[in-house]
């Protein structure tokens, strides 16, 4: 994988499962009929003995995952994101989570960029039905380099974990040589008078925005936010304290997810000014993503506005 | 000692930790005396000593509310200290209100939300199976819990899968907490529906321990398919004011209802 190559999270996510599953033997993959969509297939071709598919019945992947791992199993269940942190949140809560077993809840079509399918289909909700679940870690990776070390990573984590990825192709913005660790933040551009905290797709254009701002002599740092929970709150504050301002970026509703997470820290320890870009409490609809990202206010362009006005009030 | 008698010790025991507890489950736990007595008293292979044996069965109660069947059948059995039950549902008490693996010696899931145990039970089967272990997997689901979809959802997994490793019984007492579970959602013919999800299907007096015993029998003997056995029981059995009684599905008995309660449970124990 090199900078810049087009590479879609759930092909990404796909890959490593193969990958990693000769090294872990009790890794074991269910799927909701979706296995071609989600990438899990690549998987289930691999090691079809260690595959589990489900059919369309969320709550039963989630239960039987469970079910896997009370047994010592590590268990990855996937299905589109809308599905199993919504329909299936319940199991996940109460089967999962609330017995601490190792299941990875890792769920793909996350977001507007789902495109076509419209809203009934675009979860941008999921990271805060998963961000409020106790003990529940959440990790949103910003490209296929990510997402193959985040994987690597929920593999040697015992503990129930969510990780959401998208359907459409993404630029890689990580060198082969970054280090995911979760928990850890990531500062991908150093700046002074306004940091951009970002998950997901909207890191790549959170460097865009920077980019433009250099242009108008406005520095701003950038800082990639992949592990919502539990949130690098060192570098949340280091980034209230050293910059004066904050904008969160993320495909996901404004209320809830990364933006909440990183406000619900400054406001305890280091009140700082802060603007939310990302899906402004409102259901998506059909389109292709990009004009979805445009239609929704989740562009570079949006950010670089965010940036100007967050500085207003600082 | 007899399963029979142990059996009523065991109902005993919950009248007592729900009375002191002030709330919980007595009818439903009542219903399910025999079936639970009979798995840890006699079917199943388990060590209390070593509650993480490898090749111990596993039991999971989907019907959670019936925490103090289970929690006084591990206490009997030797799990942990029989003085703990009277901390049922008190703060700070390895006993919750529902069961929780992470409190409880000999608990082998958390559940309490209906409808959802039949599902991690056969996630339990299919690793027995993947890793070409020999235990088996035992799961307690209430009459009215069958009503949740997910249990259908999970009964069709099973099935795909030919888990005869898994036995789960069904607690047909005919009650729900709002009344009869005919009339509450037109549950009738439960061994048929079972059958056509592709289940090998019994039914037997879920009180009576020999009848429970021979047809797990039966069922461990089955091949390439899961086994449902309908126990037909009644809600509150063993105390006459609670049996058949909805209402106490979810109340403690009161001082005065107490006392007659052991009453009656000693006095049929012997």
């Amino acid at each position: 994988m090199a900078k810049g190559d087009l590479i879609a999270t759930r092909d990404a996510y796909g890959k490593a499962l193969a990958k990693y599953g000769a090294e872990y033997p009790d890794l074991v993959v269910l799927d909701a009929d979706l296995s071609g969509s989600t990438k899990t297939g690549v998987f289930a071709k691999a090691f079809p003995e260690r595959f589990f598919q489900m059919g369309i019945a969320e709550q039963d992947l989630m239960g039987t995952a469970a079910g896997l791992a009370a047994a010592g199993k590590i268990a990855f269940a996937s299905t589109f994101a809308i599905f199993a942190t919504g329909r299936a949140w319940e199991q996940i809560r109460n089967s999962i989570a609330y017995a601490r077993f190792n299941v990875k809840v890792a769920a793909t079509h996350a977001g507007l960029t789902v495109g076509e399918d419209g809203a009934s289909h675009q979860a941008n909700e999921d990271i805060a039905l998963m961000r409020v679940i106790p003990g529940m870690t959440v990790v949103v990776p910003a490209d296929a380099v990510e997402t193959e070390q985040a994987v690597k990573a929920l593999l040697d984590y015992d503990g129930p974990a969510y990780l959401r990825l998208g359907r459409s192709k993404v630029p890689v913005v990580f060198d082969d040589d970054y280090q995911f660790v979760i928990g850890k933040a990531a500062t991908l551009r150093a700046g002074d008078d306004v940091t951009i905290i970002a998950c997901g797709i909207m890191v790549e254009a959170a460097l865009t925005a920077a980019e433009q701002l250099a242009m108008e002599g406005i520095s701003a740092r950038v800082v990639n936010m992949s592990t919502i929970k539990p949130l690098d709150e060192e570098a949340v504050l280091a980034a209230a304290r050293e910059t004066g301002a904050i904008v969160t970026c993320e495909e996901h509703n404004i209320i809830g997810g990364l933006g909440s997470a990183v406000a619900e820290c400054v406001v305890r320890h280091y009140p700082v000014p802060m603007r939310f870009v990302g899906v402004k409490d409102v259901f998506g609809e059909s389109g292709d993503p990009e004009t979805l990202l445009k239609a929704y206010g989740l562009t570079a362009g949006d950010i670089v506005q965010a940036v100007k006005d967050v500085l207003q009030a600082k | 000692m007899q399963l029979t008698e142990r059996a009523w010790r065991i109902r005993e025991k919950i009248i007592q930790m729900v009375g002191a507890a002030g709330s919980g489950h007595p009818g439903g736990s009542l219903s399910a005396t025999e079936i639970v007595t009979a798995l840890y008293f006699h079917i199943m292979k388990h060590d209390p000593k070593n509650p993480e044996w490898p090749e111990r069965d596993r039991f999971v109660l989907c019907k959670g509310h019936a925490a103090p069947v289970l929690y006084a059948a591990l206490a009997e059995a030797g799990y942990f200290d029989p003085a703990e039950l009277n901390t049922l549902r008190k703060f700070g008490s390895i006993l919750q209100g529902h069961p929780d693996r992470k409190r409880t010696p000999g608990v082998e899931v958390s559940t309490g939300s209906l409808g959802q145990g039949l599902s991690i039970a056969n996630g339990l089967a299919l690793a027995a199976k993947l890793n070409g272990e020999k235990h088996r997997i035992f799961a307690l689901l209430g009459d009215g819990e069958i009503q949740e979809g997910q249990v259908w959802e999970a009964a069709m997994t099973a099935a795909h899968r030919g888990l005869d490793n898994l036995v789960a019984y069904i607690d047909n007492n005919n009650l729900q907490i709002d009344g009869d579970v005919r009339e509450v959602k037109g549950l009738t013919n439960i061994p048929a529906r079972w059958e056509a999800f592709g289940w090998h299907v019994q039914e037997i007096d879920g009180h009576d321990l020999a009848a429970i015993i021979a047809a797990t029998e039966k069922a461990l003997a089955v091949t390439g398919q899961p086994s449902v056995i309908v126990c037909r029981t009644i809600k509150g059995k063993g105390v006459d004011f609670m049996e058949g009684q909805a209402d106490w599905h979810g109340k403690a008995p009161n001082a005065e209802q107490l006392a007659e309660a052991l009453r009656q449970l000693q006095r049929r124990g012997k």
